[in-house]
């Protein structure tokens, strides 16, 4: 079964339209006209247990709109949604037990506290067994190197730091499923090739179902070996990575000509996985379920050694 | 509850990071509690009793409100109102917890924090320099606990509300300061209701501010006695089941409307 089933899922934002000048002002006090905001518009997602999709489109294409949906911070305008078995917003308290979520521009950890704390903290409100706590937090903190950092307070890390813990925290409590919104954001080469290592490994590891946004490209190069494309609230592209991938291009050229609104898989080369397609293309049943090739794995690993 | 408590204990803690700040609060408390200990001798001018207070309680109703302001005092409003408007409260929505309730159970670790670092040190200090009378009858500190936790809640209560209403009504500080007046005139801090001229004590006492500071301190005086305690602390808790209802609904309310902003 689909551990993500989205359809026809729409986000409307209702905007505050104000007039131009003081009589425009004294007009909105009494007529206040709205503007209406599709910022996702009707998509069809699935995701199957054990993916890594990125989820990938220009700035204000809604991509968070999208995640905040599916972890229950917004409610969809329309349109039916199901995530880990539950509807996200109605039963809220009993399905973000079962997800992680990173948000790459906030922390979610309490800011004056050591990062222990947050995290023992973390493990009361998810009600980890300590066996179990102490477990997962040795595996994270090997990881995610962060035995230093653990009795530092939050205010006092550096952005790379911190979005180690940022991912640790959001592990904690074993979730099946786990959203990064802009994960690597601000970070430097070194710190993003060690998440992107880390992705992977509890991808392999625990089977742990990842959707991810991002602007850098070679995260999905990395991680992803299926990408979704979206921009204005539209699906453009849904299907294998490889498909969308052209000779003699890199990816980062591919990609902007599909934003700039060139039809999808038109290049040389181009599998039968492209186009949007709500029933999903060979190229995804075959990627289905299995981390990412370990050619990507070597080739960032080697990057990062050197 | 478990993680409810957990995050009253985490908020203690992290406020201890800061207590030094507090030490020179103490002393602005006791330089305030003076200044209105000497207008009130020169009001009472060897009089016996004056809205129902003698000089001494009243000097004891000074030091022991504006030292039980440390414990229930709190920015609850602005807190939730900043965190909805900015987009923070998204955060919070992914915890498998109810939202008002961790703020609530922060709040009163930060409270117990100022408690046990200000006001607690902050009384006995005034009472070096102050003739503050403690009651010396044991049940009466009881009483004067479990008032001063009722008043806790009935501030914060009042706070969470004025925090959502301030949000969806797009009127940030207008609300809160409006709420802030209402409190510091009718809570009876800086002058207790039994001051206020016979036609305007009525209000105040059909209001809940008076649950926030009058009550519990008029406790603390020795000033109530036996059934008058117990009416007092079933005033205080008929205010909390009203504004528990009332903050519940408006946060039912605001979960429909609530637009996550920013990210
Ligand atoms: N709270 C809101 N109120 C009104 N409009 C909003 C709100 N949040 C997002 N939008 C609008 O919805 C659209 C999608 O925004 P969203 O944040 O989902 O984009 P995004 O794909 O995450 O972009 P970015 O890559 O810049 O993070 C934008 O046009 C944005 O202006
Ligand atoms: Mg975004």
């Amino acid at each position: 079964m689909a551990i993500i089933e989205a359809r026809q899922l729409t986000k409307e934002f209702r905007k505050f339209k104000s007039r131009p000048g003081l009589a425009g002002a004294f007009r909105d006090l009494f007529t206040r006209r709205y503007e209406t905001v599709r910022a996702v518009d009707a998509i069809d997602l699935t995701v199957e247990p054990g993916e890594v999709v990125g989820y990938i489109g220009p700035n204000g294409a809604g991509k968070s709109t999208t995640i905040k949906m599916l972890t229950g911070i917004l409610v969809p305008t329309a349109g039916h949604l199901l995530v880990n078995g539950c509807v996200p917003h109605r039963e809220r308290e009993r399905f973000v037990r079962t997800i992680g979520v990173v948000f790459g521009q906030r922390s979610q950890l309490w800011w004056d506290i050591a990062v222990r704390e947050s995290f023992r903290l973390l493990q009361r409100i998810y009600g980890v067994p300590d066996a179990e706590y102490r477990r997962r937090l040795d595996e994270l903190a090997g990881v995610l190197e962060l035995g230093d950092l653990l009795d530092v307070p939050v205010r006092k890390l550096s952005l790379g730091q911190r979005m180690r813990c940022e991912l640790a925290a959001a592990l904690l409590h074993g979730p099946s499923l786990l959203f990064l919104d802009e994960p690597t954001i601000g970070l430097d080469v070194v710190v993003k090739l060690r998440i992107r290592d880390f992705l992977r490994e509890i991808n392999a590891r625990h089977g742990t179902t990842i959707l991810l946004t991002t602007h850098d490209l070679a995260d999905i190069e990395a991680l992803c070996p299926r990408v979704v494309i979206l921009d204005r609230g539209r699906i453009l592209y849904d299907g294998a990575l490889d498909a969308i991938r052209r000779d003699g291009q890199g990816l980062e050229e591919v990609v902007r000509a599909i934003y700039q609104g060139e039809a999808v898989g038109g290049g040389a080369g181009a599998g039968p996985g492209g186009r949007r397609v709500p029933e999903l293309g060979g190229g995804r049943a075959a990627e289905g379920g299995s981390a990412v090739e370990p050619e990507g794995g070597r080739q960032y690993g080697a990057g990062g050694a050197g | 509850m478990a993680a409810y408590l957990e995050m009253m204990r985490i908020r203690f803690l992290a406020m201890l990071a800061y207590r030094v700040n507090y030490y020179s609060g103490v002393v602005i408390y006791v330089v305030y509690i003076g200044s209105y200990y000497f207008i009130w001798q020169a009001v009472y001018a060897g009089r016996a009793a004056l809205g129902g207070l003698t000089a001494a309680q009243m000097t004891t109703y000074l030091a022991v409100a504006w030292m039980s302001r440390a414990f229930w005092f709190n920015n609850l409003d602005r807190e939730i109102s900043n965190e909805i408007r900015d987009g923070t409260v998204a955060v919070q929505f992914i915890r498998p917890y109810n939202y008002l309730v961790a703020k609530l159970a922060g709040a009163l670790g930060e409270g117990l924090f100022r408690l046990a670092f200000f006001a607690a040190p902050g009384l006995a200090a005034a009472a070096l320099v102050f003739p503050v009378r403690f009651p010396s009858d044991a049940r009466l500190w009881v009483v004067f606990a479990a008032a001063t936790l009722l008043a806790f809640a009935v501030n914060s209560l009042f706070n969470v509300i004025a925090g959502l209403v301030a949000f969806f009504t797009l009127n940030n500080t207008g609300i809160l300061h409006t709420k802030r007046v209402l409190v510091d005139l009718f809570s009876g801090l800086f002058l207790p209701l039994g001051f206020y001229p016979a036609w305007a004590q009525d209000a105040p006492r059909w209001l809940p501010f008076q649950a926030i500071s009058y009550l519990p301190s008029l406790v603390f005086t020795g000033a109530l006695r036996g059934p008058e305690l117990w009416r007092a602390l079933a005033v205080q808790a008929f205010w909390i089941a009203v504004l528990a209802v009332a903050a519940a609904w408006l946060w039912r309310r605001a979960g429909r409307r609530l637009v996550v902003q920013g990210g």
